[in-house]
């Protein structure tokens, strides 16, 4: 059996002194380098996803109407390469190899939205981009995790998450001030697209630093700390991956995440649910999703500490509560200006303590040496319920109707919420920092 | 590598970036610019007055996509000679559709920053007579025979990373009284003769019926279309048949012309126009072999008009709405049609 981290271990135990010995301690550089990474990134590819729509109907004269471009079945296929993202950047601690070809893969699409003018073809790139989107998650986590001292990962991650949201904000912007300079210059776009993207690539291989499960063992010893697996180095195969389910703590994390992804409603189902029950006016339909990202952008550091402080479990189930708040109000009904951006932050927030506090929790609970395909099962264990959610809201929707679908839902997830309390990892104080 | 190597690589690849960047953003801006100078050989276009009103011969009026100072202007051009000299208004539109004095204008309406659009409606002089804030990319227009009634339809989405939500919003609005429908998902829709309900409904191409009262429109649920009849005053829909998008009625009210999904066709060119027989459900594949993305304009009791892929982004052909004859070509460089009495 592994043990968690910040246990046994005198390595890590010297760790702890010297993250609680009054000084504040600094968020590793690696961790500011990946958040620039995700930062230039955000920009590159939101840039084309602020623009895709009307490149399709305007620039191409086509018409999307009422058809993904990527169906279920994707989603499926996604999930998949996710795990597989992090069990090869396990092996052979390849974590920053395995995300350069996602970030590179990613950043080679662009490009090719140039040459592709069919909505088949655009698909086929958008799929691609996603698959590389897909296998550089979990490796990145596991380097932030890596790079941080046990203490100080929901901090961390607060702070990628929020330089990551940045640049979901800034590219739009971007986008649109070219447009303005170009009328119709798409391909401008996406070239520009690409070269942020290569940027984000070379940023990261200048300055995020390769780890071999070697030097994260030895990282301690080299400033960064790093947590220890108590019987050494496990082998890294598929089988050991899914042997972690096997860990008490890991288990717990996975269901709870599990659990409580089976009531998050996606996205647009919020939005769609803000204008029909909140009455938000049609021209502001489009700004929605950027309320959601200024309330996670703000929160998102703040968030991360509070979760090193109190505990990342608390924090999580406190996100959720969040989201049941969310909920509730869209339920009541109750018409007030400023109930969608109660809802909305509530919403942004919801995300900051969960997104990267669930990583920074199950960081805590997974062996360096597993640390990215760890990280990999647990998001895909969120993804695969929240996508299952997805599906089965929309039938209530359409069965029951949106009120009664909303209500099920808040119903499900005060559900889940206290099951998932009931299956926190352990009452004492050290552990609750899981 | 040394850090100080390491900047001096990025510096020197962002310069190269930097030039690749501003570079395409030149070619883009300079390409953009050419759009506005007249090219040789085009369509004669004139500034000019622009009437909606009935009585000064038959005209058709278009968005005119020719390049120079008068593209994507509202344009009018004599119906028996399309190939002659325009008329510009000095009015934009991304869509428009007119009848019985009655414009409808969907038009981009430069921000700060981005784009926002509005629908504008006109009177016979192209004056303004109220306008509406619209939460996407316009695509449709129609007005209603008696000009009382209008109808648009936008596409809403990229709102999810990599965009692969797309849906749309179909306004209905009463002139008479100004009252707005901001959605046709506020009706009560029937399917299979049970009350449907779906968040992923979405209806686009209304076609008003002569009463005032009824139209046809796509719906969309559960990944197929559907032909619904709407009732305005009880603000329902109901479904008629599959299969059926972007419809547009006869004059006479007893065909419908419509684009259909025909198996075996490319997924990006998957549609033939077809005409129904609101009684009997009878269908009829029209003469033109090409795929057509367009809700048609009727020119007459027999001859439907319609938008293709075009050297300046679109031509209009007609072909006859009896499944007989041959496509014809109709005019260069122009986009939603109206024909004018």
């Amino acid at each position: 059996m592994y043990v968690a981290d910040s246990r046994g271990a005198p390595a890590a135990a010297a760790d702890a002194a010297r993250a609680g010995s009054g000084r504040r301690s600094a968020i590793a550089p690696t961790v500011f380098a990946l958040g620039t990474v995700s930062l230039i990134t955000d920009v590159s590819s939101e840039m084309v996803t602020a623009v895709l729509p009307l490149y399709l109907v305007t620039g191409l004269g086509l018409s999307p109407l009422g058809f993904g471009l990527l169906d279920g079945v994707y989603n499926g296929f996604s999930a998949l390469v996710r795990l597989v993202g992090g069990h090869l950047a396990d092996r052979g601690g390849r974590h920053k190899a395995v995300a350069v070809f996602g970030y590179g893969l990613s950043a080679l699409c662009k490009p090719l939205l140039l040459v592709a003018g069919s909505l088949p073809l655009i698909g086929a790139v958008l799929a691609a981009d996603r698959t590389g989107k897909g296998l550089r998650t979990a490796p990145r986590d596991a380097l932030i995790s890596l790079a941080s001292a046990p203490e100080t990962r929901g901090r961390a991650f607060g702070v990628h998450r929020a330089m990551d949201t940045a640049g979901a904000m800034l590219g739009p912007l971007t986008a649109f001030l070219i447009l303005r300079q170009a009328a119709d210059g798409y391909d401008a776009v996406f070239t520009v697209s690409f070269c942020v993207a290569a940027l984000g690539v070379l940023v990261l291989l200048l300055f995020v630093p390769s780890r071999t499960p070697q030097s994260a063992v030895a990282g301690s010893a080299a400033g960064a700390p790093a947590p220890l697996s108590a019987q050494g180095a496990p082998r890294v195969s598929l089988k050991a991956a899914l042997a972690l389910l096997r860990v008490r703590p890991v288990r717990q994390l996975t269901l709870a995440a599990l659990l409580l992804g089976l009531a998050t409603v996606s996205d647009s189902f919020v939005y769609l649910l803000l204008q029909h029950r909140l009455g938000v006016p049609d021209r502001w339909f489009a700004l929605l999703p950027l309320g959601t990202a200024a309330a996670f952008l703000l929160l998102a550091v703040p968030l991360g500490r509070l979760a090193d402080k109190v505990g990342r479990w608390q924090v999580f189930l406190g996100g959720h509560a969040a989201l049941l708040l969310a909920y509730v109000l869209l339920l009541t009904g109750w018409q007030s200006p400023a109930l969608p951006f109660l809802t909305l932050a509530l919403h942004g927030g919801f995300y900051a303590a969960t997104d990267g506090v669930l990583m920074a929790a199950a960081a805590g609970s997974v062996p360096a040496e597993l640390r990215s395909s760890g990280l990999a099962l647990i998001q895909t264990g969120q993804a695969l319920a929240r996508f299952a959610c997805s599906i089965a809201f929309g039938a209530a929707w359409t069965a029951w109707g949106d009120r009664t679908a909303l209500g099920t839902a808040a119903a499900v997830l005060s559900t889940c919420a206290v099951g998932a309390y009931l299956l926190r990892p352990s009452n004492s104080p050290k552990e609750a920092r899981l | 590598m040394t850090l100080r190597n390491k900047i001096l690589v990025l510096v020197a690849v962002l310069a190269v970036l930097a030039g690749v960047a501003a570079a395409s953003l030149l070619h883009a801006a300079d390409r953009a610019d050419k759009k506005n100078q007249v090219q040789a050989g085009g369509p004669q276009v004139g500034s000019g007055k622009v009437s909606l009103a009935p009585g000064s011969g038959q005209r058709i009026v278009f968005r005119n996509m020719a390049w120079g100072p008068h593209r994507d202007e509202l344009a009018t051009v004599a119906a028996t000679d399309p190939a002659g000299p325009r008329t510009a208004s000095g009015m934009k539109c991304l869509r428009f559709y007119a009848a019985a004095g009655t414009g409808i204008c969907l038009q981009a309406e430069r921000g700060a920053v981005t784009d926002s659009y509005r629908a504008v409606v006109l009177d016979a002089g192209l004056k303004e007579r109220a306008h509406y804030s619209l939460p996407g990319i316009p695509t449709r227009s129609r007005v209603s025979p008696s000009g009382r009634w209008v109808a648009w339809t936008v596409f809403v989405g990229g709102d999810s990373y990599a965009g692969t939500n797309f849906s749309t919003r179909t306004a209905v609005l009463d002139t008479r009284t100004g009252q707005l429908t901001a959605s046709l998902e506020d009706f009560t829709a029937t399917l299979d003769g049970k009350e449907h309900h779906a968040a992923d409904t979405n209806f686009w191409g209304v076609t008003f019926a002569a009463d005032d009262r009824h139209f046809y429109a796509t719906m969309a649920t559960g990944g197929h279309t559907y032909l619904v009849r709407g009732d305005l005053a009880a603000r329902t829909v109901t479904a008629l048949h599959t299969n059926v998008e972007c419809p547009s009625l006869s004059p006479d009210g007893t065909r419908i012309v419509y684009k259909k999904r025909v198996a075996g066709l490319p997924a990006d060119a998957p549609w033939r126009l077809y005409a129904l027989d609101p009684a009997t459900m009878r269908e009829t594949a029209l003469a033109e072999p090409r795929s057509v993305d367009d809700q048609v304009v009727w020119q007459d009791g027999n001859t439907v008009a319609y938008a293709l892929a075009g050297d300046y982004g679109a031509d209009l052909y007609t072909v006859p709405a009896d499944g007989t004859g041959k496509p014809r070509r109709l005019l260069t460089a122009g986009l939603a049609p109206a024909y004018l009495p």
